[in-house]
């Protein structure tokens, strides 16, 4: 480098801009700040309604503390059945998503069906646990058997998805194998197939016991049985220090469930 | 020819296996069997599901405007609370990472917001936050945004707590300050999982902020609740496909964008 440089040692080094193209960045700058203003602008967003809002959580919190966990049968009941919930949508939800995660992957079906199959998980994935439960309450009514039917639906939408995804990704080397020596369709598939997803298999339905535990606590509180019902109901009341409660002991069961299931998943693999 | 006879699994194998599966056989027949279930409704049911089928066609298209705007409004709400989420998430995915957290106390902290704001569910979050500021789309925002923090400070404080420590070094060894360092050794290290972990969440707050109309926090559930209220199952159906057409909408916009920024 030669001396002769000009304002060389006052040359500064700036960060190069994350979007190269300045228009591209200022024009984003702007559309990012104009969404805003039209966002905030169309909602309904009063601030003298926020304002009011802090003596009423002060009000709330006050009356949450200390937590009330005197009514234990209560929440006993509730979350026995939101276990019970999650334990048999998940066994039921597993084994038809399987199905599903067969008849969607394209290399085992043919394309009608993968179509079909396709569309029956993308509709089962697009749905909130909560949606699905409410229409469920008014077809079969109040309970535990909503959840149950809800919770498998929410299954066949995750698990189903993935397992299709692992179905296509499979050896194509073990299917003709196993055709090769004259098996048919099932042979191919309790052969060829299934001993190359089912580990996965397994490690999902682990990870969706756990997921479908954190929902089974909530579509009760459309009335689709569980500890979700009793919280929804010592809301309304005002019992926030029996409603904290329960969601002090859903958190814990939380994490333990989330801590089983990952030492679970990660011993398997 | 000898008489052995091909077996996947060894007799050990087998007896695992057969343990395993009554054991889950087990657990099944308990929690059917001490579950609530009224059995006349659960065999009910198909012929109570297809009925409820029947009486959503034809499709009621006369509230089709209202329902329009409600959309735009629970994508609205989806937005904001994942920007107010990405504003309160990242000085906790700051605090909750072991190599950046300024000492054990805000460690600490920073892991109970985590796991308190992701392991309450976003409709729990929407009863508490129309409690305090009443119905309406503040209360729903300020739900999907909560739920969001742990889900977001989680992922960011595990990108941070991945980083190369090098690179750190290097600007530390230069004289930079702790601002600095942020901004120059781990902001640069961390903004793919930023952006991933963002669209992410978007992606999944737009079917959350669905729901929130259910306990009043704003958004298409409102009408939703209101149309099933009327048992008006022609404008239910309506309501429902339009939120499978958002949501398949989102996903592919979150896709593209996931392909553009990554």
């Amino acid at each position: 480098m030669s001396a002769s440089s000009p304002g060389l040692g006052r040359r500064t080094w700036r960060r190069p801009p994350a979007i190269a193209n300045p228009y591209l960045r200022y024009g984003l700058y702007a559309a990012v700040a104009a969404y805003f203003a039209w966002a905030t602008g169309s909602l309904e967003l009063s601030w003298a309604r926020v304002a009011q809002g802090v003596p009423r959580a002060v009000a709330i919190f006050s009356r949450a503390l200390p937590p009330d966990f005197s009514r234990r049968s209560l929440m006993v009941d509730g979350f026995v059945e939101s276990i019970q919930i999650a334990i048999v949508a998940t066994l039921i939800g597993v084994i038809l998503s399987l199905l599903f995660g067969i008849l969607a992957a394209r290399n085992v079906v043919p394309r009608a069906v993968y179509l079909l199959g396709r569309a029956v998980i993308a509709v089962a994935r697009s749905f909130h646990p909560i949606i699905v439960a409410i229409i469920f309450v008014k077809a079969v009514g109040f309970g535990p058997f909503a959840g149950v039917l809800t919770l498998i639906v929410y299954s066949i939408g995750f698990v189903g998805k993935l397992m299709a995804e692992a179905i296509e990704e499979i050896d194509p080397g073990q299917v003709e194998a196993v055709r090769a020596t004259g098996g048919g369709f099932l042979k191919v598939l309790a052969y060829a197939v299934f001993p190359q997803v089912l580990p996965r298999q397994v490690g999902l339905s682990i990870y969706q016991l756990d997921s479908n535990l954190r929902a089974s606590a909530v579509v009760g509180i459309v009335g689709a049985g569980g500890i979700g019902g009793t919280l929804m109901n010592s809301f309304r009341r005002f019992d926030y220090d029996f409603a904290l409660a329960i969601l002090i002991v859903m958190i814990v069961i939380i994490l333990f469930s989330e801590a089983f299931s990952g030492r679970i998943r990660r011993s398997l693999t | 020819m000898n008489s052995y006879k091909w077996q996947r699994y060894t007799f050990a194998e087998r007896l695992v296996r057969y343990l395993i599966y009554l054991a889950t056989v087990a657990v099944l027949v308990w929690s059917v069997s001490d579950l609530d279930i009224f059995w006349p409704w659960v065999w009910d049911a198909p012929v109570q599901i297809g009925d409820l089928f029947a009486r959503m066609s034809p499709l009621n298209l006369s509230g089709l405007r209202q329902i329009g705007a409600a959309l735009i409004e629970t994508v609205h709400i989806a937005t904001l609370a994942t920007l107010l989420a990405l504003v309160l998430a990242l000085p906790t995915a700051y605090i909750a990472a072991q190599n950046t957290t300024p000492n054990r106390l805000l460690l600490w902290l920073g892991r109970l917001i985590v796991v308190s704001t992701r392991s309450v569910n976003t409709i729990i979050w929407a009863l508490l936050f129309v409690a305090i500021f009443g119905p309406g789309v503040v209360a729903g925002i300020l739900a999907i945004a909560f739920r969001s923090i742990g889900f977001i400070g989680k992922l960011m404080a595990e990108a941070i707590e991945e980083i190369d420590k090098r690179q750190i070094e290097a600007i530390e060894a230069t004289g930079a300050g702790k601002g600095k360092v942020v901004l120059y050794g781990i902001v640069p290290q961390v903004l793919p999982a930023f952006f991933a972990v963002t669209i992410l969440r978007w992606d999944i707050n737009i079917r959350e902020s669905t729901v929130l109309g259910l306990v009043g926090a704003g958004g298409i559930g409102l009408i939703l609740q209101s149309s099933i209220d009327l048992f008006d199952w022609q404008t239910v159906a309506t309501i429902l496909i339009a939120i499978l057409g958002v949501v398949i909408l989102g996903e592919l916009v979150s896709a593209a964008l996931r392909r553009r920024v990554l």
